[in-house]
């Protein structure tokens, strides 16, 4: 560790992953209910378990990019933190509010929740993912502005670096497209259609210009290969994630009451987003080919090349499935959204985390060099437990979307929703099977961190 | 093909590029925001209308349920139960959900449960009103079939 200031990152880091422990969770509670609907109800219904899982998905995601950044940024900027001591209120503000609105989800039914919260005085809550009550929505304000205040100040009194401007850009849009959460309008459509500009834009926008600039920074420093280099490629993918990523959107307008002239520019723009992915996997196993160090950690470039491959195969491929909008037309809000939903945050998202954890944790832990050889084998079969869990969930999910597809949508012999969804209950159960398994690699993994370090290294 | 490409055109495509592309996304949605209101027939929405949209959101429906194949996949799409359960006939469909709505949560075993949400019958019709207007949205003829 280079500054200490860059220790304010580990509790960043610890939280996000016991966050993302809850979400799994949650999720397995999901995947039961869809097979027993008795199971938890009335104690806890479908919706509120929903909540909770994509809630935690969405705030330990922050807490990763905040904790990523904190990181990074002293090492990119050669310099401390602006302020360390914000950065740890901002850590407990957060963890605070976060804690508090999952409580407030599981024990309080949400009609009573809005009504404790002034949700009359500005309603914001009842839209998907934006569900939070209005508290919680200007505390994520006030922690996100403190964060960016402080990594911003920062940066412009130190070093800047293409990795910074890339990661800066990007929260900056975050921060203004989040303010769109604050306005429901009246108009079910223009609220739809403006809903995405918070939702699309940050997840096939900003946060891949995040994604990019932890993905190269991480790069930089286990492979040692030219910052020059480095800085081209990203500065290619970002390039192609804003071209495709932003007019993309439109693949969310096909058939939602937005004109017809979205269903060409959506199809357009969208069927290129698999690009800016497949430079990644270009960009992360070239950079470890042309490798000019011999790193000690191998599991933190292990996760920077998995990153790229899971994210092209969720975001890419899975998404490309159902992006052009005659396809859409019959895979629109079935389980094939689910199923590319659940592999492109997996495989962008989490694994991006999990890539800058593994990097950053062992030195923020005094080992320099990575864990033991012992701990970085436990932290491999936590690996590729999580990506074939994660890999066979998504499957099981692409076939329930196609059949339900088949049942619902297509010929004359049309079956309902309930009956189709009935038959679909085996293939529910795999999917459970899955998620248990990535269950499962997420506890080997945490298990990783509890090895005890060989003797010849502590010497 | 990257060794022919240098840092700096690198950047100038993402620049270029990302600014072509959100000036494109903006001006397409300042058309978007005017036609919104005639596609959705903005005429028709009554003060019962926007009380249902407020009942939907209050509830977290889309918590269950998709609307013009938005929410979650737990429960049935709802932006042309109109159709599949009033047969598009105004008064049978109010009265289909008083009654559904009174009747949840239903007790067969293990079948996926709907919450009891405790609405009087002018926010019933209210939620009604709602998604009657809803299935009148000019959707580029989504969904498919009449079952969602």
């Amino acid at each position: 560790m280079k500054y200490t200031s860059q220790m304010v990152a580990k509790p960043y880091f610890i939280f996000a992953l016991v966050l993302l422990a809850g979400e799994i969770l949650f999720g397995l509670l999901m995947a039961i209910q869809y097979l027993f609907g008795d199971f938890l109800f009335p104690l806890i219904p479908f919706n509120v378990l929903r909540m909770v899982h994509t809630n935690l998905l969405i705030v330990l995601i922050l807490f990763g990019f905040m904790g990523a950044s904190y990181y990074l940024i002293p090492e990119e900027s050669e310099r401390e933190l602006w302020s360390p001591k914000l950065a740890i209120i901002t850590f407990w503000v957060f963890a605070a509010a976060g804690v508090a609105t999952i409580l407030g989800y599981l024990f309080v039914p949400y009609a009573e929740l809005t009504e404790l919260t002034f949700n009359n005085l500005l309603p914001t809550m009842g839209r998907e993912f934006l569900e939070q009550p209005l508290p919680t929505k200007l505390g994520i304000v006030l922690v996100v502005v403190s964060y960016i205040v402080n990594v911003t100040m920062t940066v412009i009194l130190g070093r800047k670096t293409v990795v910074t401007t890339v990661l800066l850009t990007g929260l900056f849009f975050m921060a203004a497209f989040f303010l769109i959460a604050f306005y429901i309008p009246e108009n079910l459509i223009l609220d739809k259609f403006l809903w995405w500009f918070t939702v699309h834009l940050w997840v096939e926008a900003t946060w891949e210009l995040i994604l990019g600039a932890i993905l190269a920074f991480v790069l930089i420093k286990v492979t040692g290969v030219d910052r020059e280099h480095i800085d081209k490629w990203l500065y290619l993918i970002i390039a192609m994630t804003m071209i495709s990523g932003i007019l993309g959107t439109g693949h969310h307008f096909f058939y939602i009451g937005a004109p017809e002239y979205w269903l060409w520019i959506g199809s357009i723009a969208s069927a290129a987003e698999p690009l800016p992915f497949f430079l990644m996997i270009l960009f992360a196993f070239s950079m470890a080919k042309d490798r000019k160090i011999q790193h000690d950690n191998e599991m933190a470039l292990t996760w920077a090349k998995g990153t790229a491959v899971m994210a092209f195969l969720g975001a890419g491929v899975w998404g490309f499935m159902h992006t052009l909008a005659p396809v859409n037309m019959f895979t629109h809000g079935t389980q094939l959204t689910a199923a590319h939903g659940h592999l492109s945050f997996y495989g962008a998202y989490i694994m991006i985390i999990f890539t800058i954890v593994s990097y950053a944790m062992p030195i923020l832990r005094g080992r320099p060099h990575g864990n033991s050889k012992k701990a970085q084998a436990l932290e491999l079969k936590s690996f590729w437990m999580m990506n074939i869990g994660m890999l066979g969930l998504t499957l099981s999910l692409t076939t329930a979307g196609i059949m339900q597809i088949l049942d619902q949508r297509v010929g004359t012999d049309l079956v309902n929703f309930m009956d189709s969804q009935a038959s679909i209950a085996g293939v529910y159960t795999v999917r459970a099977a899955f998620g248990l398994l990535v269950f499962a690699g997420l506890i080997t993994y945490f298990a990783s961190f509890f090895v005890k370090e060989e003797q010849e290294q502590l010497a | 093909m990257t060794e022919r490409i240098t840092k700096s055109m690198a950047k100038n495509i993402y620049y270029g590029g990302g600014m072509f592309a959100l000036l494109l996304f903006f001006g397409l949605t300042f058309d978007t925001v005017k036609q919104i209101p005639e596609r959705s027939n903005e005429v028709a929405m009554s003060h019962s209308v926007v009380a249902g949209k407020a009942l939907w959101e209050k509830n977290n429906c889309v918590g269950c349920h998709t609307l013009l194949g938005e929410g979650a996949y737990f429960a049935p799409e709802l932006g042309n139960v109109f159709q599949r359960r009033g047969a598009s006939d105004e008064s049978a469909f109010k009265a289909y959900m008083l009654g559904w709505m009174a009747s949840q949560p239903l007790a067969i075993p293990d079948r996926r449960k709907m919450p009891q949400f405790n609405l009087t019958e002018k926010e019933v019709n209210e939620m009604s009103d709602f998604l009657i207007w809803t299935s009148k949205v000019d959707t580029n003829e989504w969904p498919p079939t009449i079952e969602g």
